[in-house]
């Protein structure tokens, strides 16, 4: 399993565990650069965005099992995208974290991969339990798998991932209605709030208003924190984490920054969906150390 | 005829019986529905199972979600609605979270076709088997009555994979024995003839046999095929039936266009060039009425299915 390769990485530069996660985020986001490079296509900004969320995730908080894979995630922690576009991220994390070898991200995008260019299942994907890719659907699935977990008696958490751009869709708040007028309290939902869609500024483009006071008003529990601060990261997920099995869902807003980690990147909504030419891609991998060794 | 009404009984009486057995038999049987418990016929399993029943209210593309989650958990998950709420409102929920992502959720449509009658065409789904039949890897059955129905409501229970599980409204003959065998993809031949082959689906079937009873008055002996499975199709039988008579009459509750006819005509045109006639709703929507006048109004009865087999048999 990859985690080795990080254990003996902290022994070597006794590294805290908020270092030690941030490693593995700057290696992740490396990652995104050169697989959305090699298949030149696909979505940077958003998966640098949620990368140190996704990281937390599946290298501090979850209790999950890479290998063997269960789809039915039994008596694990299971997480759930739902805006499938940050594939890169989402790819770079399984395999990081031992879903699938590290050397299958090179296949990113192109034929007969079973890294499609969004999530899916069909390719048997280690990690992959639903496809995601058309927007607004994966609070839906994450509830469906918390209500298994409640019929089977199984106490762990469902988490799932949310863009702020696809709560413009209708079926989010079906599902966000859902979950707090049903007293659904094993999930832990995120919106990565990078304030950016591929037409603009959400400000501009369908103005999301104040999510904080829509969430409350839909019976939801609601933390804030700079997604992009990973010792912030972890204490939040924390605090969500005591907030379940108290009859209300928890939702954690991600303060975060579209292209985080690359200078260029940030502060625009541009590099939502393109790839980088070999020039930028230098300049891009020049911000972003090599932590764990490239793919 | 040998098939005698046994009954007058709406299919989804038959669902909601079958669901409520699939609740006592297999405990990772799990239902939802979208405000619509009554008219699912869901009562039954909603009183005996309330910790394995989700009300979703209406919300039915958060309903597909969740089933599919729930398919992802281990569990086979039912989910209730209006035929038209159970494909073309939440079509690319089903696309994506349901038949691309290979989850074993089954879609359970009450009230397709225009014999949901008086509500009109807002809910009268005419065009759903395109639709499901468009998308790889789904099961589409459409059952002819409430034993037909009851019994393929417990055997997709049995069968890991998506489907589209549909019926209707309106009581109608009951005439299929309760020990005639149902087999997912498997045709079943209720009466053998020679001169044409008609074959129905759903609420036609019964149409079918009565216009085989008229055929048999004017001297043509009519074979009538129940093709529940629309998808995958019995390949098999409609080409043994085709080649025995030699022109097949297609019979169905829905449009013209996309339907049961144009499966059969497209197998027929591959492996055996034969005369096909449809009767179907010819690319129309619904309107109000009683299931019986729309039924008439829109040629769907045992005479337009005679009418169509004369005219099949004359292009031999």
């Amino acid at each position: 399993m990859r985690l080795k390769n990080i254990i003996l990485f902290s022994k070597l530069f006794s590294m805290s565990t908020t270092q030690e996660l941030q490693a593995v985020a700057t290696q992740v986001r490396r990652d995104i650069i050169r697989m959305v490079h090699g298949a030149s296509s696909g979505h940077i900004g958003g998966s640098l965005s949620s990368a140190d969320y996704l990281v937390a995730l599946h290298f501090e908080m979850m209790d999950h099992t890479p290998e063997p894979f269960d789809m039915t995630g039994a008596n694990q922690d299971v997480f759930i995208l739902s805006n499938g576009h940050i594939s890169p991220l989402y790819y770079s994390v399984l395999a990081r974290s031992g879903y699938f070898p590290v050397k299958e991200l090179a296949t990113f995008r192109k034929i007969h991969s079973r890294l499609q260019g969004h999530p899916a299942t069909m390719e048997k994907l280690p990690g992959i339990r639903i496809a995601s890719g058309s927007l607004g659907q994966g609070l839906s699935v994450a509830i469906g798998v918390s209500r298994a977990k409640k019929l089977n008696n199984d106490d762990k958490l469902v988490y799932c991932l949310m863009g702020d751009g696809e709560l413009d869709e209708g079926q989010p708040w079906e599902a966000i209605a859902y979950c707090g007028s049903k007293n659904v309290d094993n999930i832990i939902a995120a919106i990565d709030y990078n304030h950016k869609q591929i037409d603009g500024d959400t400000d501009d483009v369908m103005p999301l208003l104040d999510l904080r006071a829509k969430f409350e008003a839909f019976g939801w529990d609601v933390l804030e924190c700079n997604g992009n601060d990973m010792a912030e990261v972890v204490s939040t997920l924390n605090k969500a984490k005591e907030l379940t099995g108290k009859e209300k869902p928890v939702m954690l807003l991600l303060h975060t920054e579209m292209g985080m980690g690359v200078d260029f990147m940030m502060h625009t909504h541009k590099w939502h969906g393109i790839p980088p030419n070999d020039e930028q891609t230098a300049k891009a991998l020049a911000q972003l150390e090599e932590t764990l060794g490239d793919y | 005829m040998k098939y005698e009404v046994l009954n007058y009984n709406d299919t989804r009486s038959g669902f909601g019986e079958g669901l409520f057995e699939l609740g006592r038999e297999n405990k990772n049987v799990v239902a939802l529905c979208a405000d619509l418990i009554g008219s699912l016929k869901m009562n039954a399993f909603v009183e005996a199972f309330p910790e394995r029943f989700f009300q979703v209210g209406i919300a039915e593309a958060n309903m597909i979600g969740m089933a599919a989650g729930l398919a992802t958990g281990g569990k086979i998950p039912f989910t209730g609605t209006f035929a038209n709420f159970s494909t073309s409102r939440v079509y690319d929920q089903i696309r994506q979270a349901v038949a691309y992502s290979g989850k074993n959720v089954k879609i359970c449509a009450s009230h397709a076709g225009i014999t949901l009658g008086e509500d009109g065409a807002t809910h009268q789904v005419l065009e759903d088997f395109a639709m499901m039949k468009a998308l790889p890897g789904m099961t589409i059955i459409n059952p002819c009555d409430f034993n037909q129905t009851k019994k393929a409501t417990k055997a997709i229970a049995d069968f890991d994979g998506p489907v589209y599980l549909r019926f209707g409204r309106p009581k109608v003959a009951t005439f299929i024995p309760e020990d005639m065998p149902f087999e997912i993809g498997k045709a079943i031949v209720l009466k053998e003839g020679t001169d044409v082959t008609i074959i129905a689906t759903g609420h036609l079937v019964w149409e079918a046999l009565l216009a085989a009873d008229i055929l048999e008055e004017k001297g043509v002996n009519a074979e009538v095929v129940n093709i529940h499975t629309i998808k995958p199709l019995d390949e098999e039988a409609v080409l043994k039936s085709a080649k025995k008579t030699g022109c097949v009459v297609t019979a169905e509750e829905h449009n013209i266009m996309g339907g049961l006819g144009e499966s059969i005509s497209g197998l027929l045109s591959r492996a055996m060039p034969t005369p096909v006639e449809m009767v179907a709703v010819n690319d129309s929507f619904g309107q109000s009425g009683t299931p019986d006048q729309l039924m008439e109004l829109y040629g769907l009865k045992d005479k337009n299915i005679v009418e169509a087999a004369e005219k099949v048999m004359s292009r031999k």
